[in-house]
Order: C-alpha cells, then structure tokens, then sequence
C-alpha cells in the first residue's frame, strides 16, 4: 500500500507537471501560429495583387516603358536560363566535391579546411558575391553579361550542393559499401552505383533547394546581368530577370510597373513553392 | 544433430602467426588456424573476442579502414593473401562475404545479383538470366522472387533480403564463402532456412561463419573455433569441441557458466 504522503506528493507533482506541460505547449502553438500568420499574409498579399498583374500578356509579351502595355518574358525567360545554366555549372562540381569530402577524404585536414570555407561561403551574404563577381567578370569586360550573372549563381548553388550531398552520402550506411567493397567492386564503381544511387533522392532534393534559393536572388545578378528591356539570347550582353526587374519596377512610381512586378513576385513564389514541394516529395518516396 | 566428416581435408585457408591491431589495440593475438576446404568451420566466443576481426582478414576487408593493420600470413590455398601482388577485387571474387545485416543494394532483384556478376564476366542477357536463377535456386529464393526480379531488392523480407544478399554472393562464384552472423537479425524460420543453405553450400564452397549461437554452431558447423580476447582458445571437429573440450575455456562457454 502507498502511504497517504507519498500519494498526496505524487498528485501535487504531478498537477504541477501537467501545469508546465500545458504552458510549454501554448507557447509552442503560439510561435507556430506567429510564423504562419505573417507567412499566409504574405501569400495572401502575393495572390491578391500578383492575379492582378497577371495576364497571357505577362508571359508573352516585353517589359514594357512606364505606361505602356507589356509583360514579363524576356525576364521570365532570362530567370530560367540564367538560373538553369547556374544549376548546370554548379551542380557537377558541388556533387563531386560533396563525393570528395564524404568518399575520398572523410577526417583528413584537406577535407576540414574545404568543409571550413564552404560554410563561410554556404553563408556569405550573397550581394558580396555579387560585388566579387562584378569585380572579375563585368569590370575588365567594361560590360554586364548574362555570363556574369550565371556566374554568380553557380557560386551560390556550389556550397549548398556541396553540403546536401556530404550529408545524404554520410547517411548512407557502411554496411552497403562494404558489401559493395566484398564482391570485388573497385571504389569509383561502389560509389556510383551503390552510394550515389542509395543517396539519389537527397542529392536531388538539395540542388532543388539550391535551385528555389538562386531563383529569388536579387543581389547576384543586380551586379552581374544587371537588366535588359529586350530579349536577348547571348550570354556576353546584360539580360532580364524576374528578381531585378521586380525589383526595378517595384521601386517606379508607375502604376503598371507596380502591377508586373507583383505579378513577378507572384510567379516566383509558385516556382518556388513548387520546387519546395517538390523536394518534399522526392525525400518522402524513398522512407 | 551432430555431423562429423572423417574424410580426408586439405587445407583451404592457413592462418599462420597472425596479429590484428585497431591503432594501438592488439585485437587478434598470434593466431594459428587451418580451415579445411569444403566444410563450415564456426567461430564462436564472447563479443569483442576477435572473431569477425579474423573473418574480415580473409577477404582484406579491413583494409577499407587505414587505421586497422594485419601482420603474419593467410596462404589461401598455400599463397599469402595479405602480401599478394594480386588485385584485392581478384581476391574478393574468390572469398565473398555475407553480413549480419541484409544489405541489399537500391535496384532490382535481378540487377542485385548481375552487380557482382558483371564485375567479371561478360555475359549475354541469356547467360546472365541463367546466372541469376542458379544463385536464386542455390540460395532457395528463386520460387519467393521470379515473378518479381524488377521489384526493388529492399521490397524483399528481412530473411529473403539475407538470402539475396547470399545469391548475390554465390552469383559470382566464390571458392570461399564467408558468413559474418549471417542469422542475427532474422526471425526462427528465415533462421532455418539460412541455416539449412549453409549445410548445402558446402558440397561447393569452403564457408566461414561467425555465430553468437552456439546451437548454430552445433546444428550446421563440422570444426569449431572458440576465442577469447583475442586468442584462438581451442579449434576442432565440432562434436569433439562440444563433448569433450580439451580445454577448460571452453568448456565453461559452451557450458553456459561463462559468456
């Protein structure tokens, strides 16, 4: 039998436990319900005046001057390419060096030195890239180009390339590799066919991560790319994106600018949703 | 159910004054061992005594990891494995090796078993389709899978998952089969299974097995190895081992006062 003081200490702990349970969880819904509040406003905002802004106009038809019809083609179409070729340049590299770190050279110093600069890198604020790359790509040239801005974006998909595959690969178990390593495959045949392949769904999800990142970048290409009225294919002129011209046409005192660059906003926000979403997906399928 | 064969045995893998060493740890301490061909020799012992430390030497498993280092001599059919010439994939074609846990590689069925099988041979899809239901049928899968060799190998159950991972490792026809406790993470019946492979791989293959069972041992090995800290404490036929141990160690181990 308990006796009537242990009963009545346990009831008082735990009256006081349940009490700091319930004030934890209160306060937890209340951080949660902060951030969806101002990120459902925010969504909120981008649908009511992006669908304003938006027409078949906008995609096929020219920034237009202040005042005039028009749409955001050769922006929408610069967007992609440049952010399209950025992922091509970028993606190779960062997954060879993410192999690197997580294969070839796990503890060595090398390794701690390039996983050191990465993160600096990982976390440079992107507007000194930008001024980087303006400095050795767009001020010896004496012109901005879409090659500089391409530039400028691989440099930030690397590093997030980099890390996401590292960490996907780490998470691969050794057993796998070693019963790889067991039936006498060589290392460069164990690591694309058995951990790259185990770790196929991660490394895809973090270069669509580091796609949603470049794909709102401003800074980078204010820089390197700068803008372009027209439509413009070759990669040595100066070329439109959404980011700038959003950014060019927010700041305008016109009316129908304003209206673009909420529809702009608007279409970057479902890319990258959808990219997110996307990632989502791709990590579910493989647990 | 003991078995003993009496026959003649030559000697497959010869483990002559062999040290271990994990960095500074001395894991496997002078060992001498002959393992003869054509039969299961168990490795049995408390954990932590070294004995899949010796199972990993046979195919230089440990050299995936530079801190771990052998000294003395294997001679795998009289010619020393550790100081060969020859490539360690050569090598690892003649001694596979199972896990303790299944390790089925992100593809089909089919392509699990092909991976290793393409490694060395150029085979036509007809021959390799053959190739693939031997090892299916030797490891007593292929009625489970062969309507189902696209699915994914980890669609498979934890048992036939450890029975592919066997197929995988008889596809590419070994000499020698090593068994790293092969049954520790599958359920009674899957065990048996295994177990009843294990007794009819050896028409074939010289097979190794490390076991925490010593039932096991019993059930489907002919010599026995009982270690200890990282001593070869006694080695025999496995009735003689477990009816009368010449030493006490053992004994007490397989007596069930100790371990």
């Amino acid at each position: 039998m308990m006796s009537p003081a242990l009963q009545k200490s346990r009831a008082a702990k735990f009256a006081q436990r349940n009490l700091v349970n319930h004030i934890a969880t209160a306060l937890a819904l209340a951080a949660m319900a902060f951030g969806l509040f101002w990120l459902f406003w925010i969504l909120i905002e981008t649908v009511r005046l992006g669908i304003g802004g938006l027409s078949l106009a906008t995609l096929t038809e020219m920034t237009p001057p202040p005042n005039e019809e028009g749409g955001l083609a050769n922006a929408i179409y610069g967007s992609a390419l440049m952010v399209g070729l950025a992922t091509l340049v970028g993606t190779p590299i960062g997954v060879m060096a993410g192999i690197y770190l997580a294969e070839f050279d796990k503890t060595g110093w090398i390794s701690n030195v390039i996983r050191f600069v990465n993160d600096i890198l990982l976390s440079a604020p992107s507007i000194v890239i930008g001024l980087f790359v303006y400095a050795i790509a767009v001020n010896p040239f004496k012109t901005f180009s879409a090659a500089a801005g391409v530039f400028a974006l691989a440099l930030i998909v690397i590093p997030v390339v980099i890390r996401t595959t590292e960490n996907m690969l780490h998470l691969v178990p050794s057993g796998l590799r070693e019963a790889a390593y067991a039936l006498g495959a060589p290392k460069w045949k164990v690591i694309l066919s058995i951990t790259l392949k185990a770790a196929r769904a991660g490394v895809i999800t973090g270069v669509l991560l580091a796609v949603a990142r470049i794909a709102g970048e401003t800074a980078p290409l204010l820089f390197t790319a700068l803008s372009n009225q027209f439509w413009t294919s070759t990669l040595d002129q100066p070329m439109a994106s959404l980011p700038v011209t959003i950014f060019k046409f927010a700041m305008s005192p016109y009316e129908n600018w304003q209206k673009l660059a909420w529809a702009g906003v608007f279409l970057i926000t479902v890319a990258v949703l959808a990219l997110n979403i996307a990632a989502r997906v791709l990590t579910r399928n493989k647990n | 159910m003991l078995k003993t064969d009496t026959g003649p045995t030559s000697t497959k893998i010869a483990v002559k004054k062999l040290n271990f060493y994990y960095g500074k740890f001395h894991a496997l301490k002078n060992i001498n061992l002959e393992i003869p061909a054509g039969k299961v020799t168990a490795f049995i012992g408390p954990s932590g005594c070294g004995k899949s430390t010796l199972l990993r030497v046979f195919n230089r498993m440990f050299e995936l990891y530079p801190e771990q280092r052998a000294e003395g001599q294997i001679l795998l059919d009289g010619d020393d494995l550790l100081t060969s010439k020859e490539d360690v994939a050569l090598l690892r074609a003649k001694v596979g090796m199972v896990f303790q846990k299944p390790t089925p590689f992100p593809m089909s069925i089919f392509d699990n078993i092909a991976f290793g099988v393409k490694l060395f041979e150029d085979l036509n899809a007809t021959d390799m389709e053959e190739r693939v239901e031997w090892a299916l049928r030797k490891s007593a899968l292929w009625g489970e899978v062969k309507d189902k060799l696209n699915q994914n190998g980890s669609s498979l159950s934890g048992g036939q998952q450890q029975r592919l991972c066997i197929a995988r490792g008889i596809a590419i026809k070994p000499e020698v089969l090593l068994l790293d406790e092969p049954c520790s993470a599958l359920d009674p019946i899957s065990t048996a299974k295994v177990e009843e492979l294990i007794v009819e791989l050896k028409t074939d293959y010289t097979v190794v097995i490390v076991t925490h069972n010593m039932q096991q041992a019993a059930r489907c090995s002919d010599y026995t190895a009982y270690m200890y800290l990282g001593d070869l404490i006694e080695f025999g036929a496995t009735e003689q081992m477990f009816f009368k141990p010449t030493r006490k160690e053992t004994e007490d181990y397989i007596t069930g006062r100790f371990g």
